[in-house]
């Protein structure tokens, strides 16, 4: 695993649409691979590419317009990530070069993905996305700074602060490897099995 | 203290807990069952490999082939050569892992959501987990049951247990008794409707009432797969004699003085009367019509009979917006009516409806003509068991007489990860459990449904209200 994440300051590109489900950020015929990576390439296919093939990129979509490219935050609106429990959903977006995702609310098996990839899931209201939605729509250049230990998102003159269980906090920061430290547990999972009734052992 | 059945499964797989004020109850939880696939873990033995780690319980993990498969035939390479390497990368995996593989061909080889249970792998009180968002259905047994990520795959495998944060809890009581022609699928789209394709993010379901008591096992897959269509990370149905009876008998049920062991405890597995829940939600039986989804999300949904709505129906903005864009993805207008809208193909199958009560039901309907003229109709049972039951009962005879094509088993359009897939401007009945944009293919319009609904879609060329064939 990668080391942590503590402090990002990155454009952000304005995807302004609710319940982007996982289909869309990462379409089924690209999950037939083996390998974690390389799935940049297909994120939001349908949307953003006008033929199956990715020759022709659809320029109404707004990943496609020259103003937010190389932005590194995604802001979105709530229950993004829905449906499946693909990890080829952040992988897609940490591989498009994503670090940060905003909106206001994260569908959970998803959320924990983007957990278990260092990928920083902020939730903040309606009313501050809409705030960082006009920003970032007037001025694609803005330049928006995430500070995970402090809990806050600035933008201007703007500050808002945001919450994240502390356990996703930690594993964040200090990029732990997660199996690692449960594994460290292993005398305690062993006496859990050794108390199982007979007929639930396996 | 009164607890609920999630505090009850809870509970008993807590290995290490810890309770901080902010975030309330935390723990590393033991899991029973892990089920695998070929989509979801070959990341996960990948990752396992990278660091020299073991699977710590095969014995307790079960793997077979169901969504990159060809339903039409047994080659593993049918579908092309990337799905042939994922369906070998499983079976190698499997190998040198000493996990129990049901692969394409095998007599238990089924949809990874319909092999478990028909198996008797799925037992009331257990924690189970996959890599797939549909382990929801389990929980029809009384199981805690959800769907992982594939780093979580991994974390299982290597440790059986997860780290986990205690969820809200929500009941979903269904009133008083189902009328005819009304099933589990439309009791399940009715409660997303009502409460959301968001309604129930963050919390663990549990079905009640006198409408969910009376259904049979399968029925409360199909009513528990769907939890995860309204947010949930899991729904649960109290463990009763229906579901003890299913369970009897079954490969790897308990069996001996282990059954009456089981049944002493799984007796236990209830909500206390007096529990109390973050979240309650009514609905009654009487009120549920035959459904179909007009959107591009589970929760925007309506009855047969009911007009297509208008933009202007939704006060949230988002819901407004959400509607306009259906809409237009779904060629829609709105106040239309639902059986003057042509289909012109017609999926019956998935973990939500491929079960041998689905089949029957779809064939109930499917006697009574032909699918119509331009529309393509597929039946894909959810298992090989499920296929040999149906063939002995010869309903493939029925739905082949009517025009339907018979299929082998797998997950087949409910997503379309083999060559099972609608293009552009296809519109589809299907009994999946997805209606989002390109869903079943790009540009494709997916409507969901029962499977009597669907096979009255075939017939009629349209969507019809399947009450009018009783």
């Amino acid at each position: 695993m990668t080391t942590g994440i503590n402090i990002h300051t990155g454009s952000a590109m304005p995807l302004n649409q609710a319940n982007v489900d996982t289909d869309q950020i990462i379409p089924k015929q690209f999950l037939t691979a083996v390998t974690r990576s390389g799935y940049g390439k297909h994120l939001f296919h349908d949307w953003r590419y006008l033929d199956q093939h990715e020759q022709v990129p659809n320029p109404d979509f707004v990943l496609n317009k020259a103003q937010y490219q190389g932005a590194s935050i995604l802001l979105t609106r709530e229950n993004f990530g829905c449906g499946s429990s693909r990890e080829h959903a952040p992988w897609s977006l940490d591989d498009y070069g994503f670090k940060v995702l905003i909106a206001t609310s994260f569908a959970d098996i998803f959320y924990g993905n983007c957990i278990n990839n260092q990928l920083l899931p902020v939730q903040l209201t309606n009313e501050q996305m809409d705030q960082l939605f006009a920003i970032v729509e007037q001025n694609a250049d803005a330049q928006i700074t995430v500070d995970l230990q402090e809990q806050s998102v600035k933008v201007n003159d703007l500050s808002f602060g945001f919450d994240i269980a502390q356990q996703h906090k930690t594993n964040l920061l200090k990029g732990l490897d997660a199996i690692g430290q449960t594994l460290e547990l292993g005398d305690k999972i062993t006496a859990f099995e050794n108390n199982l009734p007979e007929w639930q052992r396996a | 203290m009164a607890t609920t059945l999630y505090d009850k499964i809870w509970q008993a797989h807590i290995v290490e807990a810890k309770k901080t004020a902010e975030t309330g109850e935390e723990g590393l939880m033991y899991i029973d069952r892990h089920l695998i696939h070929e989509v979801t873990s070959p990341q996960a033995f990948a990752g396992l490999d990278d660091k020299n780690r073991k699977v710590r319980c095969p014995q307790r993990t079960f793997a077979t082939m169901d969504h990159s498969i060809s339903t039409r035939s047994l080659a593993l390479d049918a579908c092309g050569p990337t799905n042939k390497l994922q369906l070998q990368t499983l079976a190698e995996n499997c190998e040198k892992h000493g996990i129990e593989l049901f692969p394409v061909g095998h007599q238990k080889q089924g949809i990874v959501h319909v092999m478990g249970p028909e198996l008797g792998l799925i037992q009331p009180g257990m924690t189970v987990v996959c890599g797939d968002s549909h382990t929801a259905t389990h929980g029809a047994f009384g199981a805690l049951a959800f769907g992982i990520g594939t780093s979580q795959v991994e974390h299982v495998f290597a440790t059986q247990t997860l780290k986990q944060s205690k969820a809200k809890s929500m009941k979903v009581q269904v009133n008083g008794s189902l009328p005819i022609g009304i099933t589990a699928k439309d009791i399940i789209l009715a409660i997303i409707g009502k409460i959301g394709h968001a309604g129930a993010t963050g919390h663990v379901i549990e079905y009640c009432g006198e409408a969910i008591s009376g259904l049979s096992m399968e029925e409360r897959m199909t009513v528990c797969n769907m939890s995860i269509e309204a947010g949930a990370k899991a729904g649960l149905i109290a463990p009763d004699q229906t579901t003890f009876d299913y369970l009897q008998g079954r490969e790897y049920a308990p069996k001996g003085d282990h059954w009456q062991q089981a049944i002493d405890y799984w007796s236990t597995l209830v909500s206390d009367a007096n529990a109390s829940f973050d979240t309650v939600v009514e609905l009654k039986a009487a009120d549920i019509t035959p459904q179909v989804t007009w959107g591009t999300n589970p929760g925007q949904v309506i009855g047969v009979n009911q007009a297509v709505p208008s933009p202007g129906d939704f006060t949230d903005p988002i819901d407004k917006d959400s509607a306009n864009k259906a809409l237009s993805y779904m060629d829609l207008t709105p106040g239309q009516k639902l059986s003057d809208l042509s289909v012109n193909n017609v999926f019956i199958g998935s973990c939500t409806n491929g079960r041998i009560e689905d089949m029957r039901a779809a064939a109930a309907i499917a006697k009574h003509g032909k699918v119509a003229q331009g529309v393509t109709a597929i039946v894909v049972p959810g298992s090989v068991s499920v296929k040999a039951q149906a063939e002995a009962e010869h309903l493939d005879k029925i739905f082949i007489e009517a025009g339907f094509e018979w299929r082998l088993p797998g997950c087949s359009m409910c997503l379309g990860m083999n060559d099972d897939i609608l293009t552009q401007g296809d519109r589809c009945a299907s009994t999946s459990n997805r209606n989002f944009e390109g869903r079943q293919g790009r540009g494709a319009r997916t409507h969901l449904v029962s499977p009597a609904m669907a096979a009255a879609a075939a017939l009629a060329g349209h969507f019809a209200d399947v009450r009018d064939y009783q």
